[in-house]
């Protein structure tokens, strides 16, 4: 777990460089996972980031993944279906929400996580200096919605679909 | 110091996202009193470097070699960092397609920069003359705009929301070729096959006129209303993620932040609770129509036509009534 007020407001450089020095230390890796995109930014950069940071390939969205002898071949979503991408290992992947649900916890493994210890690492228990962007934030706001609705009436549901047809075809849409 | 665009192609065409990057481009590099230069990447290519002239750039870079005939992760990061040593753009825009997504990120982090990814609008702070992109955030909750101190200033855009220029084939333009010059070695992950899933029809991303459908549509079966409605509007389905979650829909029709961002003339959303991850996809359609059962539903909100009421006993009347209206 890396935990300190200096990784608060980290942007993505930040985020791989803390994780690949702390991956790094925690000694050999086969395969990296990591999540497609981060739900409050939606950047989708930081698997990436890891892997050129380690200097390891990289598969990005994968909806399956087969690890073989000293290789992963994994599915990798894409507009108009999948490609199969083979990496040799070690490599990093980011997964797609096609890959699978989550699992819910046991009792037994809820009673098991009580008894381990996280392991807390600061930035300078990886070496690094945590706390920089080379992003900046200049403004945030939410976009106003000027759609007003109009609401189609009718006597019951079969009317209005009747009459939802016939005001789109009076106002041109149709 | 020069505004570089990578520009995608499939056949013997430029995509639409390549031109819409061009465009924008256009407009960075004149504020900025900068050439826009183009960066071709693929094999048997050359032909396509005067539609990029006509399209807006100043200058062409063409790395033409059959190892980056399709998109190759390694080899395409490989090529890219080397043609931005070269030209040293301030600014290097990016297509958010399937290879630029996956690219963009690991170029910047190789070349020592940064990207804003998936941007709708682009400008020049008139003070710093740096770039401020804008993007979406918290799942299309809100924009963020940002900036960054580092060169390349990278960004990816998002499909349809960038102008591109009208063609004019009267442009003059210059085109460089530089060689690949790729090692083996360095080509790491390979992609082995490429599979696209059929989806019978129009594709979501080319329709006009999109019906899609969400959670209470209630399984496969009604889907095949909305493609009644589809096919009647010479149009295709769409739908929002809990449909492609529960297999009643191929996920390649998904609508929304993780699955497709589409601009279609008419968007007929039903069942669709209107999440702001799935207004994302379709918040560019020029008129959205909305049917659903609960009035105080988000995606009224975004609609300029709504119907309220149980779908099952709305939709079938509206599909009989719009082929009654379109035969005459």
């Amino acid at each position: 777990m890396l935990e300190d007020p200096a990784f608060a407001d980290a942007d993505t450089y930040t985020t791989a460089e803390a994780l690949s020095a702390a991956i790094k230390k925690a000694g050999q890796f086969d395969l990296i996972l990591c999540g497609r995109e981060a739900s409050d930014t939606n950047a989708g950069q930081t698997g990436a980031g890891i892997a050129e940071l380690l200097g390891v390939p990289c598969v990005t969205l994968a909806r399956k993944i087969e690890p073989t002898e000293g290789k992963v071949r994994v599915e990798r979503v894409t507009s108009t279906g999948y490609e199969v991408i083979e990496a040799p290992l070690p490599a990093v992947v980011t997964v797609s929400n096609e890959v699978g649900e989550p699992r819910y916890p046991t009792i037994k493994g809820i009673m098991a996580a009580k008894k381990k210890e996280p392991v807390v690492w600061k930035p300078a228990d990886i070496g690094i200096q945590a706390g920089g962007r080379r992003v900046k934030l200049n403004r945030l706001y939410q976009p106003v919605h000027e759609e007003k609705c109009e609401f189609i009436a009718g006597e019951n549901p079969e009317e209005m679909g009747d009459n939802l047809a016939l005001k789109l075809r009076e106002v041109k849409v149709l | 110091m020069t505004v570089a665009v990578f520009i995608e192609h499939r056949g013997d065409k430029l995509l639409p996202i390549a031109l819409e990057g061009l465009g924008a481009g256009r407009k960075l590099a004149d504020a900025l009193g900068q050439p826009l230069s183009a960066v071709l990447v693929g094999s048997d290519i050359g032909g396509l470097a005067l539609s990029a002239i006509a399209s807006g750039s100043d200058k062409v870079y063409v790395l033409d070699d059959p190892l980056l005939k399709d998109y190759q992760p390694d080899a395409y990061v490989a090529v890219l960092e080397k043609v931005a040593r070269q030209i040293n753009p301030q600014i290097f825009i990016i297509g958010q397609t399937d290879a630029g997504r996956d690219l963009a990120p690991r170029l910047a982090f190789r070349l020592g920069t940064a990207v804003t990814t998936d941007c709708v609008d682009l400008a020049i702070d008139p003070a710093s003359k740096r770039l401020l992109a804008t993007r979406p955030v918290y799942g299309g909750n809100a924009l963020a705009v940002f900036s960054s101190d580092t060169d390349p200033q990278m960004v990816t855009i998002r499909t349809k929301t960038m102008t591109p220029l009208a063609p004019d084939t009267a442009r003059k333009g210059e085109v460089i070729n530089i060689a690949a010059g790729l090692d083996a070695a360095a080509i790491r992950a390979k992609v082995i096959n490429r599979v696209v899933e059929e989806v019978a029809g129009i594709n979501i991303e080319d329709a006009e006129r999109v019906v899609a459908g969400g959670r209470g549509i209630g399984s496969a079966e009604g889907f095949k209303q909305l493609e009644e409605l589809a096919r009647l509007l010479k149009g295709a389905v769409g739908a929002s993620r809990p449909p492609c979650d529960s297999n009643w829909v191929p996920d390649t029709v998904q609508v929304g932040l993780t699955g497709k961002i589409i601009a279609p003339e008419l968007y007929i959303a039903v069942a669709i609770s209107g999440s702001s991850q799935h207004m994302s996809g379709c918040s560019g359609a020029r008129t959205i129509v909305a049917i659903n059962k609960d009035k105080e539903a988000n995606i009224f909100r975004h609609a300029r036509y709504g119907a309220v009421g149980d779908w099952k006993k709305i939709l079938p009347a509206f599909t009989a009534k719009v082929r009654e209206l379109i035969s005459y």
